[in-house]
């Protein structure tokens, strides 16, 4: 944004002297800094990171869906009567 | 029960087909290379591994060794991924299969014997027999030499695929019985629950120890050729 030397004293006015609008500013200023200076990659890498693992674990667990349903206990039937039962 | 026990070690397949070469190129997505000055810490991070890790292991070694740096480096972080993601829930692991660890050393070890032998003969034919070895010794110790050489990429597979297989077994067995014990005892299924969370964490160890030892000792059969 460009201000002019003569719209200076207007400009100065037109801010927020608000402490939300101080705490905004000091955020907008880091904000800038560590876009600018710190993150160099336009992606999150944690978030790529961590969205991989998680489609790797649920494409594995598609794959051995199969196998699992067999680990499900079974329900018994009333009409059964138990070995335990008998003795 | 003893099916469903070994059934996360069989080779995954979808619809008929084998999927498990897509399983083991899915590691290499995890190590982007980048051609910036100043990358991300994800490259950064990486990088300064690699650095650190290659500069302990060749430090040993002269010119001709050390041209194996890249092999080696590439040995380590794929066994070291490989291992770490298959301690993901259900994922296969393609260092549990013996065929899989048998791939990777006998022609790592073959290498190393071949280029031992083509570059320096004698040395290489006086590791059969270790000085000061009494006369009447000689035969036997020569045949010993022979086959503990033979031996050598059998242990790193064994080794390898051992370790792996045994820790995920475990780990299996153990979760089997917290949850059985969940109905039965609480109180037990919390003591057997924090034992798997201690194998788990030495799990993770286990993982990246195998990976160190596996190339390490296939450069100190490098070293020994060299």
């Amino acid at each position: 944004m460009d201000v002019k030397i003569g719209e200076l004293p207007s400009w100065k006015v037109m801010w927020d002297f608000t402490p939300k609008g101080i705490v905004g500013a000091f955020q907008r200023g880091y904000c800038c800094y560590y876009d600018k200076y710190e993150q160099v990659c336009q992606c999150e890498e944690r978030g790529r990171c961590w969205g991989f693992y998680g489609a790797y674990v649920l494409f594995n667990y598609c794959l051995s869906c199969k196998e699992l349903k067999c680990e499900r206990p079974h329900k018994h039937h009333q009409g059964e009567t138990s070995v335990d039962g008998a003795l | 029960m003893n099916e469903n026990l070994f059934a996360s070690f069989a080779t995954p397949t979808m619809m008929g087909l084998p999927i498990v070469i897509l399983i083991i190129m899915f590691p290499s997505i995890l190590f982007p290379s980048s051609n910036r000055l100043i990358n991300n810490r994800l490259i950064s991070i990486q990088q300064w591994l690699v650095q650190l890790t290659s500069k302990q292991m060749m430090a040993i070694h002269n010119n001709k060794g050390q041209t194996w740096t890249l092999m080696l480096m590439s040995l380590i972080l794929f066994i070291g991924s490989t291992n770490l993601l298959g301690l993901l829930p259900h994922s296969f692991t393609p260092t549990t299969q013996l065929s899989m660890n048998l791939g990777m050393a006998i022609p790592l070890w073959a290498g190393t014997v071949f280029m031992g032998f083509r570059h320096k003969t004698k040395a290489a034919l006086a590791h059969f027999l270790p000085q000061g070895t009494p006369i009447f010794l000689i035969p036997m110790l020569v045949i010993i030499e022979t086959i503990s050489l033979f031996i050598q990429p059998m242990a790193l597979a064994v080794r390898l695929t051992a370790n792996i297989t045994a820790g995920h077994l475990l780990i299996h067995l153990i979760g089997g019985a917290t949850l059985a014990l969940m109905d039965i005892s609480p109180s037990t299924a919390l003591i057997t629950f924090i034992i798997l969370i201690l194998l788990t964490i030495l799990e993770f160890a286990v993982a990246m120890i195998q990976a160190y030892v596996f190339t390490l000792l296939v450069s100190l059969y490098l070293h020994d050729n060299t």
